[in-house]
């Protein structure tokens, strides 16, 4: 059950959980507060700021992976120069450099970074924790196989893996397969069988029955 | 490897321990650190930027990663690089602690 | 004004093992081992300088590499990654002139 969004109009309520913290977390409300003070950061922008993560979802990675689904041509503009085509539907992440990378019947992709936790928020939303984690970022590098079967996803014996390490300015997305049986479905509704997870590479894009095509 | 971690944060390979996929909101303190680290490194105010914060974690050592979660290091970076920076002092961000918990 | 790529798509290249630096976005699997150039990047900020307080100017070049997995992971276990691709800054690579396949 999601948490009732707090509604940081006021000095208090951006420091309404001070009691509840550890006292690291609370090292983070004392700079949050010296930093209103000296005038180095206002009270509303941090606000915004914080009410913006709440809107942030994988929803923009979705439309674009269910406009390449539909429009072959948008699809080879999209693996050549992700940011321009992007623009084309009014998505703009700029100065973001964004690689999209095309699953095929032959090559399943799957994203990481292994030194931090580089992910590109504006197509992907917020990233998971697991993303983030020590066990995945030194795992999935070299046996994906083993932890997409942990995510459930069950890649056919043939299919080449490659693993694709964010560790510099690009930013990645995987363009995963359009499942079969979906020649009926509008762009909208194709939009929706594609989660964050994968655009991230863990996951394949599942029908709402469940049957899954690998 | 063919040679070792070039930091703390460097895994690739080293460990073996299983993911937890749990799906979670993030709270308000993370929410915060995230918010102050953008607002920080914004064109506007340009106090800091991605490298010297990734150095920043990275510098936290080795038991930052058993002692402290992600945000948790996110903090204690953006603590040192602001008092390295003398936007803030150790000695203020201390004693602002005390006087929240004293309200 | 920006150098030109010393590298092209396909050239075989080698990760270089530089002495360590305060701050690098090179990982230690990467470090000695033979890959092929996958694309150009664009030029960016020298993160490595950038991290010290340095401008990060002259701008530095920026690279995909192609590793096959079995060589970065050579352990006992056999590596699941068949193919990994990285980004790597030029002066971490050096051409690779030996006849070995990569």
């Amino acid at each position: 059950m999601p948490k009732p969004r707090i509604a940081l109009t006021n000095l208090h309520d951006l420091s309404a959980d001070f009691l509840s913290l550890t006292p690291v977390q609370k090292i983070g409300v004392a700079i949050q507060e010296l930093l209103i003070e000296k005038g180095i950061i206002a009270p509303d922008e941090l606000s915004q700021s914080i009410n913006l993560i709440d809107t942030i979802t994988p929803a923009q990675g979705s439309r674009v992976v269910a406009r390449a689904w539909v429009d072959a041509s948008f699809k080879e503009r999209l693996l050549t120069d992700a940011v321009a085509a992007c623009l084309e539907l009014q998505i703009d992440i700029r100065p973001i450099h964004l690689i999209v990378i095309g699953n095929t019947s032959k090559i399943h992709n799957v994203i990481v970074c292994t030194l931090c936790s580089c992910y590109p928020r504006m197509l992907l939303g917020l990233p998971p924790d697991w993303y983030k984690s020590s066990a995945y970022r030194a795992r999935v590098i070299h046996e994906p196989r083993t932890v997409l079967r942990e995510f459930g996803t069950h890649l056919k014996e043939h299919a080449q893996i490659t693993v694709h390490d964010s560790t510099a300015d690009m930013r990645y997305m995987v363009l995963p397969i359009r499942p079969d049986n979906t020649d009926n479905m509008k762009e909208d509704e194709l939009a929706e069988l594609v989660t964050r997870d994968c655009m991230i590479g863990v996951k394949i894009p599942q029908l709402p029955s469940g049957f899954s095509t690998a | 490897m063919s040679s070792s971690a070039i930091g703390p944060h460097d895994l690739a390979g080293t460990l073996t321990d299983s993911i937890n996929t749990k799906e979670r909101e993030l709270d308000l303190w993370e929410k915060r650190i995230d918010a102050l680290y953008k607002l920080l490194s914004d064109d506007k105010r340009c106090h800091i930027n991605i490298h010297e914060f990734r150095y920043a974690i990275e510098s936290l050592g080795a038991d930052a990663y058993t002692n402290h979660n992600y945000y948790e290091r996110w903090t204690l970076a953006l603590r040192n690089l602001l008092i390295d920076k003398n936007v803030l002092s150790e000695l203020e961000i201390t004693q602002k602690v005390q006087e929240i918990e004293d309200r | 004004m920006n150098a030109r790529p010393k590298f092209n798509k396909g050239d075989r290249v080698i990760v270089r093992m530089l002495s360590p630096q305060p701050h690098t976005r090179t990982p230690a699997y990467l470090h000695g081992k033979p890959g092929v150039i996958e694309r150009f990047c664009g030029a960016f900020e020298n993160p490595e300088e950038r991290a010290i307080g340095r401008s990060g100017f002259p701008l530095t070049l920026l690279y995909r590499v192609r590793f096959f997995g079995s060589i970065l992971f050579s352990t006992n276990k056999t590596c699941e990654a068949d193919i990994v691709e990285v980004e790597i800054y030029e002066h971490w690579l050096q051409r690779d002139n030996s006849h070995a396949k990569t």
